[in-house]
This record gives structure tokens, C-alpha cells and sequence, in this order.
């Protein structure tokens, strides 16, 4: 009898906490479209999308530029260890060009942003929210998503794609430091190989449109988890944690599906 | 509304994403190699054209001439029907010889043109009737098992 009902108890506990998400989800759902419909503001009004775009662009441009270069030099590095086993290590600035403007450029860029700015915009918005900051908005008749949610998002979906190339170039920048300069891989066939094998369109312009879907991802989340995060301090520090796990994971997976789409096709 | 340095900031963080962009298809792409200009078509079918895939260059004397556009499989005579669009500024002779080939032991494979002494030259649309197709290793070993057998039976 006892034993039966404390089954009955962990099934009802289940069975919350899968509804509890579906409705999570339904309502970051809703959330996502009033940004999209009220996004007028964050157009007409731009100088608050710039002043953001400074605050999650501009501001993560040092740990981005940093990254990419330290993250090229490494491929350089490595790629040199193998390659040269099989004597063509000349492929090592294919083996760079690609890797980043496929998958690295746009994925650790985005796991940056997340980390870096993701968490700064769920924290704002989470401490504007514990403060009443976004409940005195709406008394002014100030709508707080087309006022403070929607240029951050544009700015993120705007900074992202941008911030990848960067850590591209950097990274390729890296790689031709240590296996041309360091190493001395001779510097034509070096970027000749790179040129002769990174098309334009298939790897460069995919990796742009991973990098615009990583940003709006990103953004979504962060926004969303800061708007929901209930308004105390242990709150906002635990949405600010599921921010950077949940962007992590939703950019690991979009990366899987969209590689997926793009490279499966029969070159 | 007035300027500030924040614009200046973002000014020049969209400057610099813009230039990454662009030093990616330019210097990293084949962007600035693969120019837009005056081309024509040129039509060969191969017996088996091994790894040859689209895009692939089309030589001649080792010089880039061009590139394959596609790579279809002809229905009737069950050979490979490859298309390739040639620079205009190169015009080849009718008799010319099209012959699959490998960059190095292990390289991608790429179509190199040897020209003929023919007068007139190929138009566009034309079909190369000289065709030779690519060298199998797997075929080449077989020969130089089958070889190596004969000569242990003759012993």
C-alpha cells in the first residue's frame, strides 16, 4: 500500500516536470515571436541596437581575435605533425583554411559569444527583471521586449556572423604564422593548395549561414532565460548558468543537423 | 541625435568583420582564381573517368584553362559524359587529345589537353573525339598480376 503510493508519487513528479518543459517551451515559443513581431523599434530606433552591438560585439572582439589565432596556430601545429609523415606538408594550410571556415570558425566563435556575451545579456535582463526594472517600463507604457529585448537580439544575430569570419581570418592568420613562418612550409603552395580547395560558396557561405543561425540561437536563449528567470539573485545566477549550458548544447546539435544539410551532398 | 564614439566602435567592428569576410574569399576562396570571364563549352566522353568530380581543372601543358561543369553518365553508350567550360582566350584544334590525369601518385585528378595539328579549331558546344580514360590502379595491378601469372606458367 505505502510502497504503491510512493510510486504513485515519483510517476506525478515525472509527469510534472515533462509538462513544466513543454510549457517552458511553449512559452520561449511565444517569447521568440514577440521579438520577431515587435522588432520594429530596434530598426527605427537603431542607436539601441548599436549600443548593443557594442556591448556583445565590439567587446567580445578581444577574446574572439585571441582565440581564433591561438586556435589556428594549433592546427598549424599539429596538422604539420601529421602531415608531414606523409610528405605533403604543404596540404597543412587546406587542413586550417577548411577545418575553421567549416566548422571551427563558426562553432567556437558561437561557444564564445555564448559564453562571453550570452551570459552578460540573461544577467542584465534577469537583474532589470529581479529590480522591477521591466515592470516600471510597462507602467510607463514602454513595451520592455521592443524597447530592451529586441535590439539585443538583433545585435546578436547581426555581431555573429561577423565575429566568426574574424576568428576565421585570425585563425588562418595562425596557421600560416607557425607553418610558414615558424616551421617554413613554403608560403606558395601554402596558399595555393588553401585557394585550390576552400570554394566559396560551398564552405565559406555555409560556414556564414552556420554562424547567423549559431547567433540567433544564442541570443534566443540568453534573452529568454534572463526574461524568465525569477527575480532574485540565486535566480539570475542560475539562469545565467543555463544560458551557457543550453546555448552550448543547442549550438553542438544545430552544428551536427546543419553540417548534415550542407556537406552530405555528393561533392 | 548626435554621434558618439560608440558609433566609431561599431563602425569599425562592422570594417573589420566585412575585411575578414573579405580576406576569406579572396585570399582564403578561390574567389579571385576563378574569374567570370569569356567561356566556352566543350563536351568528351570517357570510358571511366576514375575520381574526377565537377569542378575539377582542366590543363593544359599544366596550364589552367579551365574547369569540369559536370560529370553525367550518357544512357545509350553507358560512358561518362563530361562537360567542362574553357577560357576563350585559349582555342583548341578539332584533333585535340582529352586525357584524365592525376596531380602527383595520390593528387585529385584533373583533365589535361594535349593539342593536335588540326586547322580548325574546337567551337562551343563541340565534342572532343580523342578521349583517354583514367588509369585504375586497381585495373593496373590486376594486369601486372595476370602478367606475372603467365610468365610462372610458361616456366
Amino acid at each position: 500500500m505505502l510502497k504503491s503510493k510512493r510510486v504513485d508519487i515519483s510517476v506525478r513528479r515525472v509527469g510534472h516536470k515533462i509538462i513544466e518543459a513543454i510549457w517552458r517551451l511553449g512559452y520561449a515559443s511565444r517569447f521568440f515571436a514577440l521579438i520577431l513581431l515587435k522588432s520594429g523599434p530596434s530598426f527605427l530606433r537603431l542607436h539601441l541596437t548599436i549600443r548593443e552591438i557594442y556591448f556583445s560585439g565590439v567587446l567580445s572582439l578581444i577574446i574572439i581575435l585571441v582565440s581564433g589565432l591561438f586556435v589556428g596556430m594549433v592546427l598549424g601545429l599539429q596538422g604539420y605533425e601529421t602531415l608531414q609523415k606523409y610528405g605533403s606538408e604543404e596540404a597543412v594550410g587546406t587542413l586550417v583554411a577548411l577545418s575553421l571556415v567549416r566548422e571551427l570558425g563558426p562553432v567556437v566563435a558561437a561557444l564564445l559569444f555564448a559564453s562571453r556575451a550570452g551570459s552578460a545579456i540573461t544577467a542584465e535582463i534577469g537583474l532589470m527583471k529581479a529590480t522591477e526594472q521591466l515592470a516600471a517600463m510597462e507602467m510607463m507604457a514602454v513595451d520592455p521586449i521592443a524597447r530592451v529585448v529586441a535590439p539585443r537580439f538583433w545585435a546578436g544575430v547581426f555581431s555573429m556572423p561577423l565575429l566568426a569570419a574574424m576568428f576565421s581570418a585570425m585563425g588562418v592568420f595562425g596557421g600560416y604564422l607557425v607553418a610558414v613562418v615558424l616551421i617554413g612550409v613554403d608560403e606558395g603552395s601554402f596558399w595555393s593548395q588553401m585557394q585550390n580547395s576552400v570554394d566559396v560558396q560551398k564552405d565559406i557561405v555555409n560556414g556564414i549561414i552556420k554562424s547567423f543561425v549559431f547567433g540567433i540561437a544564442v541570443t534566443a536563449i540568453a534573452l529568454f532565460e534572463g526574461y524568465d528567470a525569477a527575480p532574485t539573485a540565486e535566480g539570475v545566477s542560475g539562469a545565467t548558468t543555463r544560458t551557457v549550458v543550453t546555448a552550448s548544447l543547442a549550438i553542438l546539435g544545430l552544428d551536427f543537423v546543419l553540417t548534415a544539410f550542407m556537406f552530405s551532398g555528393v561533392g | 541625435m548626435e554621434r558618439t564614439t560608440l558609433d566609431l566602435w561599431v563602425g569599425l567592428f562592422v570594417v573589420a568583420g566585412i575585411a575578414a569576410l573579405l580576406v576569406l574569399a579572396m585570399k582564403v576562396g578561390n574567389l579571385s582564381t576563378y574569374n567570370a570571364g569569356q567561356t566556352y563549352t566543350l563536351t568528351g566522353h570517357f570510358e571511366n573517368i576514375g575520381g574526377l568530380k565537377t569542378r575539377a581543372p582542366v590543363k593544359s601543358a599544366g596550364v589552367l584553362v579551365g574547369r569540369v561543369t559536370a560529370v553525367n553518365l550518357d544512357p545509350k553508350t553507358f560512358e561518362a559524359a563530361v562537360t567542362m567550360s574553357v577560357d576563350s582566350r585559349y582555342q583548341f584544334p578539332k584533333d585535340t587529345f582529352a586525357s584524365i590525369l592525376t596531380a602527383g601518385l595520390l593528387g585529385e585528378q584533373y583533365i589535361g589537353l594535349s593539342a593536335g595539328g588540326d586547322e580548325v579549331a574546337l567551337k562551343n558546344g563541340d565534342k572532343i573525339m580523342k578521349t583517354n580514360s583514367a588509369v585504375v590502379l586497381e585495373n593496373l595491378i590486376s594486369q601486372f598480376l595476370f602478367s606475372k601469372a603467365e610468365e610462372g606458367g610458361k616456366k
